[in-house]
Parts: structure tokens; sequence; C-alpha cells
């Protein structure tokens, strides 16, 4: 009985942390949600309260039709999938190499992918900028693409490589005595297995290059090639801060990157499992 | 069904030499077992053969034609992991189909393969499943299936029945053997397990430190094994060897004196030059234990009463039998004694070592001398 008394208390001490760590984590997005429906004048004069006392979607409207953002939304959404499109093919390919091959030079790219991830980005900013303007690609989506993907490309060739380690060699050296290439051997039964992992890259891709703000903000200087974290920037200006939309932008930005998970959530908690056991 | 040449093949990684100049000539339809300890290069040469590995110099010849270019899914051979390597998103049928979909069969006969593969091999409730979802002798099961409806040139075996336990083990080793006695296909089986290798084969490749040690049926190694590692290697419990010394005074010519002292007599027939070096062998069920040892044994106990004294170390029953382990002075030897054995430890037996059943080794370089 006692232990039994104990256990309960023990769960409820967990299930208590854990409630304790998703409303910390949350509570910014809950913020978030509630000052994008609180009418401007409400926002100074009620003080700081859990929901205002009255609602409004004016500042949805507001963001929707009277400013950039559709088409921030628009650049960032054509930016994003393509980054995140681009890294994961290479980083596939890549991570596949370095997973299964040997070849002359492969310490030596290693080392050189981890090289990349040493320096804080904004040491090379000023460099990419240069380099960007005199080939043409500064104030252009395929300039921020490429330097999206170029950023991306060695972390996601890391997490790649260890999804294809995980999967033995015995499965593609029977596809190849069963009569596969090693090429086919890779699509028919090396991709299927991580897709998990293709996914997982892909979100991780995805979300990084849909909050990037430090170049966008730099290689782009006219707004109808922004991005929306560039864009949310707008709201700050000389004599204040219009929170109402910017919230309210914040919120509709959040929209996609939910889509994009949800999309692929299927890939990335189901993955093999729901195959094996079904039927 | 294929002849398959090994002709002087090596392998080396680097400046480590995995194979040394194998030779093995294997005929249509036989069953060859590879045997060996992990590391001696039974598995790499599975593997060249197959074409997963590349090979360093030689050649692998099957039906007369150098393959060792050729990229596996050329070779027409057909493979069997320890790991089973089942695709796991595919089902059953679809592991078993795989190769005949890769080759563009008619969907008629996929199916009539399949449907054949799977009624011999009791898989045809389990079509439908995935890998994950079976037990450990169904995907060796599907395994074995997936290889078979090929109808491969040779089947290569990689160590397949190490992932089950004993009894599955056992079961599955009489289905291959079945399979091989149906089928007739030339096949490659590697293991580290002798009893596998002595069941299942026709010929043994007894394989060390990357050479081979010896080539001959099961029951060749088991009665004339050609040195120490291959004695050593095949039997359970494994082979005694006894160390001594070729006597040289005049009148005992035939006469080997024990490390621990006691003499032993030997056939004159062995040549030994006085002096030599030999190391005896005898199998744990040859040597005959108890009170009802024979006086005239070929061991000269210290004691002088004809039949060898030792001292009982510990007794494992084993149902069929037992195994005895006892002290011959110093260094502990094992018996397998047929029935009941009540002896406990530190009790005094006889063991008789028959001479006839005595195998002798070269101290120096462990080759057969008899």
């Amino acid at each position: 009985m006692a232990m039994s008394r104990k256990r309960i208390l023990g769960t409820l001490a967990h299930r208590a942390a854990v409630l304790l760590y998703i409303v910390v984590a949350l509570f910014p997005l809950y913020w978030l949600l509630k000052v994008s429906v609180t009418p401007t004048r409400l926002l100074y004069s009620e003080g700081v309260r859990m929901w205002p006392s009255k609602t409004t979607w004016a500042h949805y409207a507001f963001v929707l039709q009277n400013s950039d953002f559709p088409q921030f939304f628009e650049n960032s959404l054509i930016v994003s999938l393509s980054t995140a499109a681009v890294v994961t093919l290479l980083a596939a390919a890549a991570g596949y190499a370095i997973s299964r091959f040997e070849f002359r030079g492969k310490i030596w790219l290693i080392g050189f992918l981890l090289v990349t991830q040493m320096f804080p980005l904004v040491m090379l900013i000023a460099p990419i900028f240069k380099i960007l303007s005199s080939i043409g690609l500064t104030n252009s989506l395929a300039g921020l693409i490429l330097v999206y993907s170029a950023f991306n490309v060695p972390f996601a060739v890391f997490l790649m490589q260890s999804f294809f380690d995980a999967i033995p060699r015995d499965l593609e050296e029977a596809a190849m005595i069963d009569g596969a290439s090693r090429f086919m051997a890779f699509r028919q039964i090396i991709v299927p297995l991580t897709l998990p992992g293709m996914a997982a890259t892909l979100g991780f891709v995805f979300t990084a290059a849909w909050s990037e703000l430090l170049f966008a903000l730099m290689l782009i200087s006219k707004s109808d090639i922004s991005t929306f974290p560039v864009g949310l920037l707008s709201f700050v200006s000389k004599f204040g801060v219009d929170f109402g939309q910017m919230m309210a932008a914040g919120v509709l930005a959040l929209v996609p990157a939910v889509l994009f998970f949800l999309l692929i959530q299927r890939f990335l908690v189901q993955g093999l499992m729901a195959g094996a056991v079904k039927g | 069904m294929a002849e398959i040449d090994i002709r002087h093949v090596r392998k080396s990684f680097q400046n480590l030499e995995i194979l040394k100049a194998v030779d093995l000539s294997i005929r249509t339809g036989e069953f060859i077992v590879l045997v060996g300890p992990s590391g001696c290069g039974k598995s790499t040469l599975l593997r060249m053969i197959a074409g997963l590995e590349e090979v360093t110099a030689g050649d692998i010849v099957i039906d007369g034609k150098r393959i060792n270019d050729l990229a596996p899914r050329d070779r027409n051979l057909a493979m069997v992991f320890q790991s089973y390597a089942l695709y796991p998103h595919m089902t059953v049928a679809g592991n078993m189909s795989y190769s005949l979909r890769l080759r563009k069969f008619a969907q008629d006969r996929i199916a009539a393969a399949i449907g054949e593969a799977s009624r011999v091999l009791g898989l045809t409730a389990l079509m439908e499943r995935r890998p994950r979802a079976l037990s450990g002798g169904q995907r060796q099961r599907v395994a074995m299936g997936r290889a078979i409806v090929r109808e491969p040139q040779a089947f290569l075996w990689d160590e397949p029945l190490s992932n089950l336990d004993a009894r599955l083990r056992e079961q599955m080793r009489a289905e291959i053997k079945k399979l091989h006695r149906r089928l007739g296909t030339t096949s490659i089986y590697v293991t580290h397990d002798q009893i596998e290798a002595m069941t299942l084969a026709d010929r043994i490749v007894a394989m060390d430190a990357g050479t081979i040690q010896q080539i001959g049926t099961p029951a060749d190694l088991y009665d004339r094994p050609a040195n120490l590692f291959v004695a050593g290697f095949i039997g359970s419990p494994a082979m005694n060897f006894l160390h001594a010394r070729m006597a040289s005074e005049t009148p005992t010519r035939s006469a080997l004196i024990l490390a621990d002292g006691p003499r032993m007599t030997v056939p004159e027939t062995l040549g030994l030059q006085a002096g030599q070096a030999v190391i005896v062998g005898i199998r744990p069920e040859h040597i005959v234990v108890g009170d009802a040892a024979p006086r005239q044994t070929g061991v000269a106990g210290k004691t002088g009463t004809g039949a060898g004294e030792a001292i009982v170390d510990l007794v494992e029953p084993t149902g069929m039998g037992a195994i005895v382990h006892f002290r011959l002075d110093t260094v502990v030897h094992k018996a397998y004694h047929l029935g009941r054995a009540d002896w406990k430890a530190g009790d005094h037996i006889t063991v008789h070592f028959p001479t006839e059943r005595l195998h002798f080794f070269g101290a120096t370089d462990g080759r057969r001398l008899n």
C-alpha cells in the first residue's frame, strides 16, 4: 500500500514537472496569440492580463489586406521549400557516400564539413555579400536559397549519415545479389527505410530557412523579395512598435511551418513501425 | 548448378593479409562448408565469391568463366545472411519476389515461383506479413525462400543459423540439408560451428589465419585431422593434447615419454627419432575411464600398475553421458564417458588411452605424423 502510494506520488511529480515544462515552453506562443487578438487601445490600457476583455481580428485583416505580408510569405515559402529540398537531396547523397564508401580524402571532406560549422555566421556576412553582389545574386531569392543551402548542408549531411549508418549494409548487399545495381538498391531499399530521416532533415532545414533573419536582411534590400522575418521588422518604426500587427503576422507565419510538419510527421513518428505491425 | 574454382585467391586490406593464396575446387552439386574461428577469412572468401569484396589476386571461376570483375547481380548466386537481411518495408511475398521483379519476370511466373517456395518452406500463411512480425525461424525461412525462388547457380550461406536458439538451429540445419538434397544446388556454407560443418558438409574446408588447413569429408577431418589446428577445432569436447618426447635409450625405441614422466608405447611405424618432441592427441570420447579400464593400457602409470591413474577435477553430466575433467599430473584433460558417471572431484580413477585411437603431431610444425 505504502509502495503504491509512493509510486502515485512519483507519477504525479513527474506529470507536474512535464506540465510545468510545457507551460513554460508554450507560454510565449500563447502570448503571441493573445496580443495578436488584443485591440490596440487595450494593449497598454489594460495592464498585464491573461486574456483581453475584448478581442478583435483587425490586426489579421490589416496584415492580410494592407501590408506586403502575403508577398513575404510567398517569398519565404519559395526560399524555405527550395532550400529544404536541395539540402535534403544533397545531404542524402553525400551522407550515403560517407556512410558506405571508402574514398581518398574522405577524412578531409568530413573535416572540412565540420570546420564550416565552427564559425559564427556574422563573420561571413561581409565576404558573402561581396561574392554574391559580384555575381548578381544579391536581391534575389536564388541567392538566398544558395546561401541557406550551403550553410545547412554540412549538418544535414551528418544527420543523414547517421540514419544511413543505422541501416545494415547486409540489406543493400542482399539487394545487389538479388539483382539490383547499387543505385537501385539505394533507391528501392535504402531510401524507403530512410524516409523518417529525410523527413527530419526536411523539417529541420525548412524551419532553419523559414526563420533566418541575418542573411535575409543583409542580402535583400527590396521589399518585394523580402522574406517574412525581415517583414516583421517593418513593424518596428522610429516612433514605436505595432505589436498587434506584428504578432498577427507572427501567428500567420507559424501556419506554413505547422502545416509542413503536419505533412511530414507521418514519416517522423510512424516511419517503419506502422509498416512492421500492419497485417 | 555450377562448378566453382578458387585459384590462388588472396585478399588484403591495406597491409593486412586476410587470405593467403587459397585454392579450392568445388564440384557441381557439392555442399561445401567453410569452417574456422572468427577472423580466419572464411566469410571474406564467401563474400569474394558473391562479389561483395574485391579479389586482391587470383581468380574465381564459375563453370569455366572468370567472374572476378562481374558485379554481384551478374553472378547469378543467392546468399543467405546471418542477419537474414530481409527488406523491412516489404512483405514476405515482396521479399521473396524482389529478385524476380528486378529481372522483370511475368506476374504469373513470379506467383508460381514464390508459391512453390513458400509451400516448401511452410510460409504460405505468412506471405502478407512484414519481417518484423515474424519469429527468428520464420525470418530464416523467408531468407531461404528468397534465395531458392531464383534458382541460382549456387547458394552462399553466411552463418545463417548463428542467430537462432539451439533447438531451432538443429531443426533448420536438417531443413537446409533436406533442401540441398531436393534441389542439388552447389552450396558454400560458412560457419564457426563444427557441428554444423560435420552434419551438413559433403566436404569440409577447415580454415585458420587466412589459409586452408584441411579439405576433406567430415569423417576425414574427424578421424585423420591434418594438423593440430584441425584436431583441436573439429570435435566437441575438443581433443586432448599431451606433450611427449621420444625415448632416447635404446631398448625402448617405441616408447614416448610423456611430459610428466610416464611412458607410452607407440607403433614403430611412426618412424620417430630419438629425442623428437611430439604432441599426442586423443579425443575425449576415446578415453576409457573408470575402474573398467583394462590393465593392458597404453599409458604406463607412475605407480606402475599399468593403467594411468588420474584425479577427477569436475564431472559435467550431459544426460547421454558425462564429460569427466581429470588431472593427469598437473594438466587437466577431458574424457567423455557414456552412461552414468558417479565420480566426484578428488576421486582417483584410471584412464586408458587406446593406442589405435591416438593421433600424433610434430611438436614444432603441428603436422600429423601417423
